[in-house]
């Protein structure tokens, strides 16, 4: 079949340092990659082409690029599923989220930089064993999702968040920092959860849920994200906007049945916050004059007595 | 057709807007409205109290399925992140049998038990699979031609894509833009309509939340977009009403209405603004309703 690659361009190098797209049309087999595309691009039409690849069967995780528009790894997207929108073309463009080198390829150093500030390495602690540390095998099948990140950077590369803060950990980083959390072996969790609760952790995801639908690897990282929360939160610290949101959230569900607008906002902000108080007066104000403010008198839903019962068994639970 | 109405948290509080213009819209568009059987229905959560315990956001969602199911008509959402967090907790609870019957047991007390039949529906899919487009298109007294709207979905509508059936149902992936061009509209397309919006962290990062609500609207009015529709209320609240914020924080005029679903099938419908409060939005929509081209 015949399919037209309109991929990014761009080389700092040569005269003209302008990102543009360049298309290129060639007669393909439809159950091919695209990465079998973008090879034969480079191989028999324009040598320029700058991609990275390697292993050709998603295990390498080297040649994670946008297609039409969200990330995958080019080596595991066949040519017709990426079809079927736009006719017989094909966008690609670089991983998105991290300086561009050339074409296809991006520096992965603000990547590694944000895997290493998780620490993802063991920290037992206590005397040495004679031989390996062991871990039960039960102990470790949770794990099994998050350890089959092969850090392709496709979850980087589509996070809502860090297209507007770099200060975010982001979700390859912060989904290694739960496989460590999570591991037995490891002593260290009070630690993390104390770099987790800062600035740039775990309340900034905004659970847009992008890396979940672009990871090839199913790793879920914002689940992750989640799972770290409720541990940041148990661990005890709950002196955070984040928190005291999701705390505030849950009483006013336990309390009438549905969410208390005006309470949560003020209870996440912190009341005695006087700055965030403050700030809110413009938003209210205007929210006043366009009479959209939640009812005065916050009313329960009828029978919240049944939520209210729901809670108290399943919290015993946990 | 009747359905079993959730409205959710935000159309019974800051977005009373939306709350009207769906009960007009759904009397034109033949759509019976059940407002009693889900009026003892929780929050679903919205993903927040799931943080701190996934199995009660479970319970509470299995008991709004059980109580839908006792009904006999099936459940109609009107917020995105309310389908969304539905449509994951459903799938939790059907693809493992010993969980809902756990979940069942803590339901036993009330009378209720989730059979697992529940399809929790938005208004979008409604009118997209249900109605059928052409069945809007016969209702229509109003196109709306000449009106440049650009879709923003919510994310909770758009992922994850199993856990809404998008395979099964694949026109949910455009099915906003189906609408806007059969009530005569002219789509806008832009990146940011399947992004997030950034109330989630409206919060816990206003800064981010924003610079998300800038880059959005932005990109959307210089594309041409004479306003922006979408399914969902907390997207609506913090383009809506975050967006003074943006403009200054961008240092530019945005001005960008931020229409809800219902409000933008009721121009069309023939219902006037007033009624569907759109004189009550925070960016106003009196330059939009002045200049629009209505033709019958």
């Amino acid at each position: 079949m015949e399919v037209k690659f309109n991929v990014r361009r761009y080389d700092p190098e040569s005269t003209d340092t302008v990102a543009h797209f360049q298309e290129y049309q060639m007669d393909m087999d439809a159950s091919s990659t695209v990465l079998d595309g973008l090879i034969r691009i480079r191989e028999e039409i324009d040598g320029t082409l700058s991609l990275r690849c390697s292993c050709r069967s998603a295990i390498c995780g080297s040649c994670a690029v946008k297609v039409n528009g969200e990330a995958g790894l080019a080596c595991n997207t066949k040519i017709v599923d990426s079809l079927s929108e736009n006719g017989n073309t094909i966008t690609v463009e670089p991983a998105g989220n991290l300086p561009v080198i050339k074409d296809l390829v991006v520096d992965f150093q603000p990547f590694w930089e944000k895997i290493r500030a998780v620490e993802p390495w063991l920290q037992p602690e206590g005397e040495e064993p004679e031989t390996e540390y062991l871990a039960p095998d039960e102990d470790m099948l949770h794990l099994a999702g998050v350890v089959s990140c092969i850090l392709c950077g496709a979850c980087v590369s589509d996070c809502t968040v860090m297209e507007v803060d770099s200060n975010f950990l982001g979700p390859a980083a912060l989904a290694k920092s739960y496989r460590f959390v999570g591991d037995p072996r490891d002593d260290s969790a009070q630690q993390r959860f104390k770099t987790l609760n800062e600035s740039g952790g775990v309340w900034d995801c905004t659970r847009c849920m992008k890396c979940v639908e672009v990871c090839p690897k199913g790793v879920a990282p914002m689940d992750r994200i989640m799972a770290l929360r409720e541990q940041v939160m148990e661990s005890g610290y709950t002196n955070t906007n984040g928190a005291r949101h999701a705390n505030e959230f849950t009483n006013s569900v336990k309390h009438s049945g549905w969410l208390d607008e005006k309470k949560l906002v003020i209870k996440s902000f912190g009341i005695f916050n006087i700055k965030a108080m403050i700030g809110l007066i413009p938003l209210v104000i205007r929210s006043q004059r366009a009479g959209k403010v939640p009812p005065i008198f916050h009313k329960s839903i009828p029978g919240v007595e049944n939520v209210r019962r729901i809670f108290e068994k399943v919290e015993t639970k946990k | 057709m009747k359905y079993a109405f959730y409205p959710g948290c935000v159309s019974r509080g800051a977005c009373p807007e939306l709350y009207s213009a769906t009960i007009e819209v759904c009397r034109i568009l033949d759509i019976e409205l059940d407002e009693e059987s889900l009026k003892g229905a929780s929050c679903t959560g919205a993903g927040v109290l799931q943080e701190k315990n996934l199995r009660l956001g479970d319970t509470l969602n299995a008991r709004t399925f059980a109580m839908a199911e006792k009904s006999g008509n099936p459940l109609m959402t009107i917020c995105s992140t309310c389908q969304g967090v539905m449509s994951q907790a459903n799938e939790r609870l059907l693809a493992d049998p010993e969980y809902l019957a756990s979940i069942n047991e803590d339901l036993k007390e009330e009378g209720l038990e989730y059979k697992g039949t529940a399809d929790p529906k938005h208004l979008l899919w409604i009118i997209a699979e249900d109605l059928g487009i052409d069945f809007l298109e016969s209702k229509i007294v109003n196109k709306l031609n000449g009106l440049k709207l650009a879709p923003f979905y919510g994310c909770y509508i758009v992922r994850p894509t199993k856990a809404l059936g998008f395979a099964e149902n694949p026109g949910r992936k455009q099915a906003l833009e189906m609408v806007i061009e059969s009530v005569g509209g002219e789509v806008v397309d832009f990146p940011g309509k399947t992004l997030c919006c950034g109330f989630p962290i409206l919060t816990i990062n206003p800064e981010n939340s924003v610079n998300m609500v800038a880059n959005h609207t932005i990109d959307a009015k210089d594309r041409g977009a004479d306003a922006m529709v979408t399914p969902c209320p907390l997207c609506h609240l913090n383009l809506d009403g975050y967006q003074p914020n943006a403009a200054s924080a961008r240092k530019r005029e945005i001005d960008l209405p931020i229409i809800h679903l219902p409000q933008l099938l009721g121009l069309a419908l023939g219902i006037s603004p007033e009624k569907m409060r759109l004189n009550k939005h925070i960016v106003s929509t009196k330059k939009l309703l002045s200049e629009l081209v209505i033709s019958p």
